[in-house]
């Protein structure tokens, strides 16, 4: 708990986007979480991304579910819509809502414990359904609401903070997301606001699911000496397989690259992700290749980042079940609720 | 960049701006603070330690404090810092009991005290408690110098400065009224053991235009207010002419609305934004109707029959650069403008028509006497300078420094020892920390705006020439100034070695000031900040690499509001608010160790 808020101070060197708001525009309610949490990061990172994309924050639909992850929603896009599910249902209420209002763009914040035990099976169909949102897995590899027990995504010998040591194999939700036909799939890192804020934007405007699983250390249970995913861990054993830079659409385009080092994936607005492979023959179009590589640098010892598969040509939710393309909010009453010879029409159909 | 070296005493007190740029280095934001908790004998006695005089400074003071204030690069208006003091002041008890008291036994030394203005009542202020004898020489029968003279009654009351003086003088001052010093060597045949010259700069500049000797309805500022303060003077006519746009000019032009005129003009040479004259006392004068005419050049009195008339003025129209400065200017046309009397604050100087030029002290070509900046001794060994007397008119809280700085000398000089044998200052630090959230000071932003001090009204205040016109700061007003205080002693101390780079305080910080980056040369390195580098006067902190990837921790010290939330979201330590007190030495401090005979003045 911190004793104080963040005041909201207007200096003069605040900088002002589009929308003539500051970044404090994009903040939202005093973090209740421990100092130094990683998560905290994660919600700065996002603040950063909102802003510099211009969008209205009453345009953004913030959803989660329970454990620390799921309380930073609280934290950022204070002037937002929101809903806190129960434990391990943040994607059936995403589904909802993207479903009743295709134009909100929907940030679904979960951890490791929320998404790859309880969760598991719902994080598995939202991928599936490719369902147009992102959704930011913050993995400490610990749940840190219960005092720091390991969770599904502890690597084996990993230990915890008491000495205790992990034997089961960790569920990697980017190996998953992959397997699972998933269009869009990143790995970052807290500490990197750098390599994290243009994946959040390129997230944001990728139309289908867009999974960015974030290391977000837990500063107070899963950050000692035998822990692989401690701030210093992370930082020595990552690699960065592709770099990617987000061009907004309204920026010219450079050409300044060396052929064959840069890719550029346009996205549905016209804006860019600039790929720079890091590693000459990694090719993020390529599903098989990219798990291929994932895994055997895992077995290296080494944590692969950057926006590792990207697909901007696969049908998403609404196009696969031709969703209104008006928001419910906004149909009149008369075709949300077309009477009573409507119906009868309807259920002719099945007799 | 090199790692921001914060040993030393530079770095931290340059942080606490207001104490930076205070002449006396008032330890100002720990004042605040002992007000906030209603310890106003605290603040009133801490204030003194270092500006002798805080009530009156407490309203008369030139407050370089307040345009250095950070509060005002976070919002417009800074810190009502002078009016805080007065407040202390106001609201003070009884503290005689807690002041400085003379030994019962002297210490044989006897010094001389030219002039009983705010430098020379500084330095008795130091020696006396060291059982020096001070024998101070006034030519008027009331002590203060210009603070009696040059400032006026309604925005000074001679009750403050009689018991501020007085704190001084019941000490033990040999305080001699009416005894003008009209020969220095006639004063070094005295045989004191040390002589401290500060009297003042006491003489007007004149205006020598067409006119100026046909009618005496044309007056020197500092002597006719003068004349005003000893009732000399009582009246002037409807009209008056105030030539010049500095403090005196102000204090000129609102003396007059109270000696009965009616239209008063400060004519002013150049534009508003090249007055000399404090914004404040602009405002003070603007809100008593006083018209304030601006690119008006004095040309010639007009005198018909004997009588003053007018004033020719040329109107001037200015050419300025990008910058702001002026380049060039020309006549547009000449006007009269008709008056009664015309007041002529254009400056002042310092004059010593009774110092002999054969005594061993220099003067340079302008008649100034040739005085080292640090130990403010003449080119005659034991023979001091301070105040206007030293450099030019400056201000109060200069001459109280140089007082203080001038006793020191004197104590080293009268124990033969080297003047340069001067203490440093030091700066201490201490963690603010109390517990898990707790800090040991206010540190919440208070987002209040500057409170304005009350004024008796426009209709009251010029009934007599002695009603103050500022009423003083209310409670209420008291308790949310206080608080505007950003606390700048309160330092963020980086410890680079416990960073594990979780960017959490880069993340809280309200204002932006912190970043983690790469370490460059200062323009690539300034251009990585978070926030613009908008002011490259204040301080970069650099750390030393941190230990996960060699980047740094860079500070800008520019907005920081010393809200201590990177130390509260800081998980190891590594930044920590820590109260800094920077430790300013004065003549009591100096070493008493082994008495060398004194050496003999010259």
């Amino acid at each position: 708990m911190t004793s104080i808020a963040k005041p909201k101070i207007l200096h003069k060197g605040l900088r002002r986007n589009g929308l003539g708001l500051t970044m404090r525009d994009y903040e939202g309610g005093m973090s209740t979480l421990c100092a130094g949490c990683g998560h905290d990061s994660v919600t700065a990172a996002i603040v950063q991304a909102f802003f510099e994309l211009d969008i209205p924050p009453h345009r953004a639909a913030k959803v989660s579910g329970i454990g620390c992850s799921s309380k930073t929603p609280a934290y950022f896009l204070g002037a937002s819509h929101g809903f806190n599910a129960v434990h391990g249902r943040m994607p059936s209420i995403a589904t909802g809502a993207s479903a009743a209002n295709r134009e909100l763009y929907i940030i679904g914040v979960s951890g490791d414990g929320d998404s790859l035990s309880i969760g598991l099976g719902q994080f598995a169909h939202a991928v599936r359904r490719n369902l147009n949102m992102l959704y930011i897995i913050e993995n400490n590899g610990v749940y840190g609401l219960t005092k720091g027990q390991f969770s599904a995504s502890a690597d084996i010998g990993a230990k915890a903070k008491k000495g205790e040591e992990n034997r089961q194999p960790p569920i990697d939700p980017v190996q998953m997301a992959l397997a699972l036909g998933g269009t869009f799939v990143a790995r970052s890192f807290s500490g990197d606001k750098e390599q994290l804020v243009p994946l959040i934007k390129a997230g944001l405007l990728h139309k289908g699911f867009a999974l960015i699983d974030v290391l977000s250390p837990c500063v107070t249970f899963n950050d000692h000496e035998a822990s692989t995913k401690s701030y210093a861990y992370t930082r020595t054993h990552r690699s960065t397989a592709v770099e990617a830079d987000f061009v907004p659409a309204r920026a010219a385009i450079q050409t300044s690259y060396a052929e064959g080092e840069i890719v550029d994936v346009e996205l549905h607005d016209g804006s860019r992700v600039r790929l720079r492979k890091v590693s000459k023959d990694y090719d993020p179009g390529n599903r098989g290749a990219a798990l291929d590589y994932i895994r055997s640098r895992h077995r290296a010892g080494e944590i692969v980042t950057g926006l590792l598969y990207i697909d901007e040509s696969e049908p998403h939710f609404h196009v696969m079940n031709g969703t209104t393309q008006t928001p419910l909010a906004s149909l009149s009453y008369e075709s949300l609720c077309p009477g009573s010879a409507a119906l009868e029409a309807l259920q002719r159909r099945f007799r | 960049m090199e790692p921001t070296k914060t040993q030393g005493t530079e770095y931290f007190h340059r942080v606490v701006d207001c104490q930076w740029a205070c002449p006396a280095h008032t330890d100002v934001p720990e004042y605040i603070r002992l007000i906030s908790l209603g310890r106003f004998d605290d603040a009133y006695l801490l204030n003194r330690r270092s500006n002798v005089f805080p009530g009156i400074l407490g309203r008369v003071c030139d407050r370089p404090c307040e345009p250095a204030c950070r509060r005002g690069r976070v919002e417009e208006k800074p810190v009502a810092i002078c009016r805080l003091k007065r407040a202390a002041a106001d609201h003070r008890g009884d503290i005689t009991s807690r002041l400085p008291k003379a030994p019962a036994v002297r210490n044989g030394k006897r010094v001389a005290l030219v002039g009983a203005g705010p430098a020379s009542l500084s330095v008795a202020n130091d020696l006396l408690p060291l059982g020096y004898e001070c024998v101070i020489f006034e030519a008027h029968d009331k002590p203060g110098g210009l603070m009696r003279t040059n400032i006026p009654a309604f925005r000074l009351p001679a009750s403050v400065l009689d018991e501020e003086i007085g704190y001084i003088v019941d000490m033990g001052a040999d305080l001699r009224l009416s005894t003008p010093v009209k020969s220095m060597r006639a004063l070094l045949d005295e045989g004191f053991d040390a002589i401290f010259v500060g009297s003042g700069a006491p003489k007007g500049k004149d205006l020598d235009l067409p006119g100026r000797r046909d009618t005496d309805r044309i007056h020197i500022g500092i002597q006719w207010l003068e004349s005003i303060a000893f009732g000399h003077v009582d009246s002037i006519g409807e009209r008056v002419l105030i030539i010049g746009v500095g403090n005196t000019a102000m204090d000129c032009c609102r003396s007059a609305l109270r000696l009965g005129a009616k239209d008063v003009k400060v004519m002013a040479r150049k534009p508003r934004q090249f007055f000399k004259a404090s914004e404040w006392e602009l405002e003070d004068a603007e809100e008593e109707r006083v018209e304030i005419v601006v690119n008006h050049s004095p040309k010639a009195f007009v005198v018909e029959d004997g009588k003053l008339v007018g004033m020719r003025f040329d109107k001037l129209e200015y050419d300025l650069d990008e910058r702001g400065r002026i380049v060039g200017s020309r006549v547009v046309e000449e006007v009269l403008i008709p008056c009664d009397d015309v007041v002529l604050a254009i400056g002042q100087e310092n004059a010593f028509p009774w110092i002999e030029r054969d005594l061993g002290i220099e003067f340079d070509k302008w008649g100034v006497p040739v005085v080292d900046p640090v130990t403010f001794e003449s080119t005659r060994a034991g023979v001091f300078f301070g105040g206007d007397a030293a450099f030019g008119p400056k201000n109060i809280i200069w001459a109280v420094e140089h007082g203080h700085q001038a006793a020191i000398s004197i104590h080293l000089h009268c124990r033969g020892r080297p003047l340069t044998e001067r203490l440093p200052r030091g700066v201490t630090l201490s963690s603010a920390k109390m517990g898990i959230h707790e800090w040991s000071y206010s540190n919440a932003f208070d987002p209040s705006e500057r409170r304005l001090v009350p004024h008796v009204d426009l209709k009251s205040r010029f009934k007599r020439l002695d009603i103050e016109v500022e009423l003083g700061f209310t409670p209420e007003q008291i308790a949310t100034e206080v608080e505007r205080c950003l606390n700048c002693d309160l330092q963020t101390v980086f410890t680079s070695d416990l960073c594990i780079e979780c960017d959490a305080c880069i993340d809280i910080c309200p204002v932006d000031c912190l970043t983690i980056a790469r370490n460059a040369d200062a323009p690539e390195l300034e251009r990585s900040l978070k926030a613009p580098r908008l002011n490259p006067e204040q301080p970069l902190f650099v750390s030393a690499p941190l230990k996960q990837t060699g980047r740094v921790m860079v500070k800008d010290e520019n907005l920081c509001v010393h809200c201590g939330l990177c130390a509260e979201r800081c998980p190891t330590g590594a930044w920590d608010m820590q109260k800094s007190r920077v430790v300013i030495p004065y003549a009591a401090d100096q070493s008493t160790e082994a008495e060398v005979p004194c050496r003999k003045i010259g």
